[in-house]
Parts: structure tokens; C-alpha cells; sequence
């Protein structure tokens, strides 16, 4: 077994499998992913599958948007079937800042270039059918936000990887770094070691994990965010719709069952992934508030993974200042899989032939280690 | 064509070819192909589908990495769970929309 290349990433999630592919699309011949499980296992494999372009921070829309171009042609690029489907996002607006807090989102997405509205409660009713139009007073409405499915695009990203001579290492359990001269040494619980001068830190909610063991904080807090999913029923909608104020996402998958989701401020820091009886009682309220028609929808599973929050709910991106040529691709903070396809390319465009990025710049660690000049995403679930 | 997951339509060709993919684990052929998020949520096609697993790649079933069980044990409707939570929950039945 080969154990010595020319990049190794550690995380064999959406960031691992796209970083991976890029860099070998972008001419690198021996690249690397391990993962300690399977494929997904992590995050990737237990989230809501939205993408959408409607974020309150420049950076995130900007990485969004490039990311949703990208999406567009991701079928025929990597040549296999990812159910992407743009059915829009709509985001209501409860309250009287909520509706200017959105009016300033809208101004600045359409300044970069984004097709987005804001209509009425009973346009919004038009869009999203059974939806309490007496609890919003408006919405923002972007149709070429949408959903794809999160395992068929992580084996998609991985098939392209390999067939472009990318290795990938399951059930590989990185447990200690070392890094001399320019090498890193890589551990394993297998008792493999691993060696390159290129490391990519990959790693989702375990990414401040991988920053310990090279002694460097890397800012990344795990949370449990939970989820789950009805029968099948005819179809309701298309959109995805987010409610900041109720706090819950919810959407209908092609196969029929509503996927819902809530963010719990309660939750605390750790990487516990079960399911809670709490959780079901209160996305059944929420859902119902907003919803009440479809109070007849049967929950079938309920699951949990985990949100890899920083201070400012942006991802952490591109190289550190303490250790050269180890890469940063975490901290997305609830949002990877929407921003993976941008953010890989543009890191292996940077990495392999050294071209700048104003965005990533903007995403570098120290503006964490800092703490000035930070503004926070507050379109957050 | 031999149907293996009864709820989700899924044939024994389509978890063969996940696994020629990479795929070990039965929690992999779920979400690949879908074999066991029906309504019965695996307890038909669970076994079935480690059968599969266990022939296509050589390794003995005890070996299959196990797959994670998820709540609630039957499916459950959102106004049964509001009248539990109102404290009279004799008041619905859970017959559900279908
Ligand atoms: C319930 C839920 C809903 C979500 N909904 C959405 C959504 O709708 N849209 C969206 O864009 N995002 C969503 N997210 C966020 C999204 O899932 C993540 O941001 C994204 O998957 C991160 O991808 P990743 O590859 O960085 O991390 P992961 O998928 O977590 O991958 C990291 C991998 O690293 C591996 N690993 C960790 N430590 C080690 C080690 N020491 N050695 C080897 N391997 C290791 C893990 O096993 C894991 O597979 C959601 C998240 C959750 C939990
Ligand atoms: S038979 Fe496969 S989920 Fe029911």
C-alpha cells in the first residue's frame, strides 16, 4: 500500500472527496483522502441537502453563488446522477427587524448579481401551499436555490476523484501528526503512517481535533443539530423554507416525505450525534405553528450530525500562519455542503498553481484569533 | 430482477452495484440507494440486505459494520404528539395522511 503523497486530506466528507478531485483535475498526480469510517459518514451524510444563495455576509453569497454555477453542470462533469433540482428557497420574515435585516440581504445579493425578491405573505402562500400566511409579514424568494442529494454527490466527487488516480483510505483513523523539515507524518489506529508535504484539514466537526494534534487551535466547535423526515406523502411543494423565528427549515424530498430541521440554542458544545424525544415535541410545534394544515404528516426517523460552528458562522479557509502548506477546508458552520464546490476549486487552484483568492483571504483563521472586524452570518438556522 | 427492499422499490442489482462502488456497510446501501428508509424503515430488507453484503464481498456477517437504528419505532403523526404534549392524548388516533 502506497503511503507517501503528494497531498493527504484528512476527512472523507463533501470537502474531502471535492478537495480531492480538484486537485487531481488541477494536475496533481498523488493525492490522498482518509477517512476514519466510510464516505460520508460524517455531516455530509446526515444533512438537509440545501443549497441556496441567500446569506447575509458578502463572502458566504459570493462562495454560494459560485458553488450553485458550479452545481449547475456538476451531473455532467463528474457523470453521474445527483438529484440537484433548483426549486427555490423562500425565507419568511416574522418581525418588523427581520423584514429590514432581509431588505439589506436582497440589496446587497442583487448587487452580486443574484435573481432574489421579496414578496408578500400571499405570493409566499402561492409558493409554499399550507403555509400561515397570518405569521409572516414578508418573504425573500430566490428560485434558483434548491436541493441535491448529499450521498450521490460525495460518491460522485469520489468516483471522479479516483478515476483521476486520487487514492481514497476508509476506515482510517488519523490519531497523531508530526510535522519536521517539510514533511508531515501522519498516524493511524490501523498502524499505517502516512507521509506529504501537503496536508489538508478536511476534518468537519473534528477539525479543532486535527489542529491539536500539530499544537495549533484550529476554532471549530462541534453541536448536535438534529432532523427528520414524514412518510411520503403527494406532492406539497417545491422550495425549501426557512423561518428564522419559528427557527426550523423544511422540505420536500422527491420521494415525498418533508425533512425538517431546527437549530436548538440550548444545545451544548460535544459530539454526541443521538436522537431526542425533546426534538420531536418541539419541530411537531414548530412545524404545526407555521403549518397547521399538515398536522396529519407521520414522522418515520428522526437522526442528528453535527454543525462545525465558529465565532462568526463562516468557514475557516486556505493556509495558517504558524504552520506552512497545512490547508484549511472547516468550520462551515451548518452550510458545507452548499459552499464545497466553490471552495474546493478555488483551494486547489490556489495550492496547485499558486493563485490568490480575495474571499478566502477573507476567511483566514486570524480573523478568529482576533476577533476584530468580524461580522457575523446571521442567516442561520 | 429480484426486489430485496419492498417499501423502496429497490432491486438486488442496485445494491450490488453500490457495492461495486466501495460500499461495506448497510447504513452506505441506504443512503445509496435507498434499501431500508421505507416506511418499515429495514426490518424487512435489513437481513436481506446483509445476506448481500456478506456473499457479494466474502466477509462473514458478524463482520458487517452494524447499521444504526433510528426513532421512532413506528411512524408517528405530528397531531398525536401535540395532543401528548396538551396532555390528552386519547384524543387522536395516529392514522395519518398518506
Ligand atoms: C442535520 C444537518 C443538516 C444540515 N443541512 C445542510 C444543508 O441543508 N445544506 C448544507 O450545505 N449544509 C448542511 N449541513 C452542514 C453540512 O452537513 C456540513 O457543513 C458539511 O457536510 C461539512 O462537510 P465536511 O466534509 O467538512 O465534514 P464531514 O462530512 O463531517 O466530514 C468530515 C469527515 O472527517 C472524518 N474524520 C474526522 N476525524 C478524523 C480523523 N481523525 N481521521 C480520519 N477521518 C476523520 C469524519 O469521519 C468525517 O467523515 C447540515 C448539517 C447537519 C448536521
Ligand atoms: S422493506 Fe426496505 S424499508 Fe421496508
Amino acid at each position: 500500500m502506497k503511503t507517501r503523497f503528494d497531498a493527504i486530506i484528512i476527512g472523507g466528507g463533501i470537502l474531502g472527496v471535492s478537495t480531492a478531485y480538484e486537485l487531481a483535475k488541477a494536475g496533481m498526480k498523488n493525492v490522498c483522502v482518509l477517512e476514519k469510517h466510510y464516505l460520508a459518514s460524517g455531516s455530509t451524510g446526515r444533512c438537509g441537502g440545501g443549497f441556496r444563495q441567500q446569506w447575509s455576509t458578502e463572502a458566504n453569497t459570493r462562495l454560494a453563488m459560485d458553488s450553485v454555477a458550479r452545481l449547475e453542470s456538476i451531473e455532467e462533469e463528474l457523470g453521474y446522477k445527483t438529484e440537484f433540482f433548483q426549486g427555490g428557497y423562500l425565507i419568511l420574515a416574522h418581525t418588523e427587524e427581520e423584514e429590514k435585516q432581509f431588505a439589506a440581504n436582497v440589496e446587497m445579493q442583487r448587487r452580486l448579481g443574484l435573481n432574489v425578491e421579496i414578496v408578500d405573505p400571499e405570493e409566499a402562500g402561492k409558493i409554499v401551499p399550507f403555509l400561515n400566511k397570518d405569521l409572516i409579514r414578508k418573504a425573500t424568494w430566490c428560485p434558483k436555490d434548491g436541493h441535491i442529494n448529499p450521498f450521490l454527490l460525495t460518491q460522485a466527487y469520489a468516483n471522479a476523484a479516483r478515476r483521476l488516480g486520487a487514492e481514497i483510505h476508509l476506515w482510517t483513523n488519523v490519531t497523531g501528526i508530526m510535522k519536521k523539515s517539510n514533511t508531515f507524518f501522519i498516524m493511524t489506529e490501523n498502524g499505517d503512517n502516512y507521509e506529504t508535504p501537503l496536508l489538508f484539514n478536511c476534518a468537519g466537526g473534528y477539525s479543532r481535533t486535527i489542529g491539536d494534534m500539530l499544537n495549533v487551535e484550529i476554532p471549530v466547535d462541534p453541536y448536535r443539530h438534529e432532523i427528520l423526515v414524514t412518510e411520503p406523502v403527494e406532492r406539497l411543494w417545491d422550495p425549501m423554507v426557512i423561518s428564522f423565528s419559528v427557527g426550523l427549515y423544511a422540505r420536500q424530498e422527491m420521494s415525498g416525505g418533508v425533512v425538517m430541521g431546527m437549530g436548538d440554542p440550548n444545545e451544548p458544545v460535544g459530539t454526541y450525534v443521538g436522537s431526542s424525544m425533546h426534538f420531536m415535541y418541539e419541530m411537531s410545534k414548530r412545524f404545526t405553528k407555521l403549518f397547521p394544515k399538515l398536522d396529519k404528516l407521520r414522522i418515520v426517523r428522526q437522526w442528528a450530525g453535527l454543525y462545525e460552528m465558529t465565532a462568526d458562522a463562516q468557514p475557516i479557509l486556505g493556509p495558517i500562519d504558524q504552520i506552512d502548506s497545512f490547508i484549511q477546508a472547516c468550520g462551515f458552520s451548518g452550510h458545507g455542503l452548499m459552499l464545497a464546490p466553490a471552495v474546493s476549486q478555488l483551494l486547489a487552484e490556489m495550492t496547485v498553481h499558486g493563485k490568490s483568492s480575495e474571499v478566502i483571504d477573507s476567511l483566514n483563521v486570524k480573523r478568529l484569533y482576533e476577533l476584530k472586524d468580524v461580522v457575523k452570518e446571521k442567516s442561520v438556522v | 430482477m429480484k426486489i430485496i427492499c419492498r417499501c423502496q422499490d429497490v432491486t438486488e442489482e442496485e445494491i450490488i452495484a453500490a457495492l461495486r462502488q466501495g460500499a461495506t456497510t448497510i447504513d452506505e446501501i441506504r443512503r445509496l440507494v435507498r434499501a431500508g428508509m421505507g416506511s418499515c424503515q429495514g426490518r424487512t430488507c435489513r437481513r436481506l440486505v446483509s445476506q448481500i453484503i456478506s456473499r457479494e464481498l466474502k466477509t462473514p456477517g458478524s463482520e458487517i459494520y452494524p447499521p444504526t437504528f433510528r426513532p421512532p419505532n413506528r411512524p408517528v403523526s405530528f397531531s398525536l404528539i401535540n395532543a401528548e404534549l396538551d396532555g390528552h392524548n386519547d384524543n387522536e388516533d395516529d392514522g395519518g395522511k398518506k
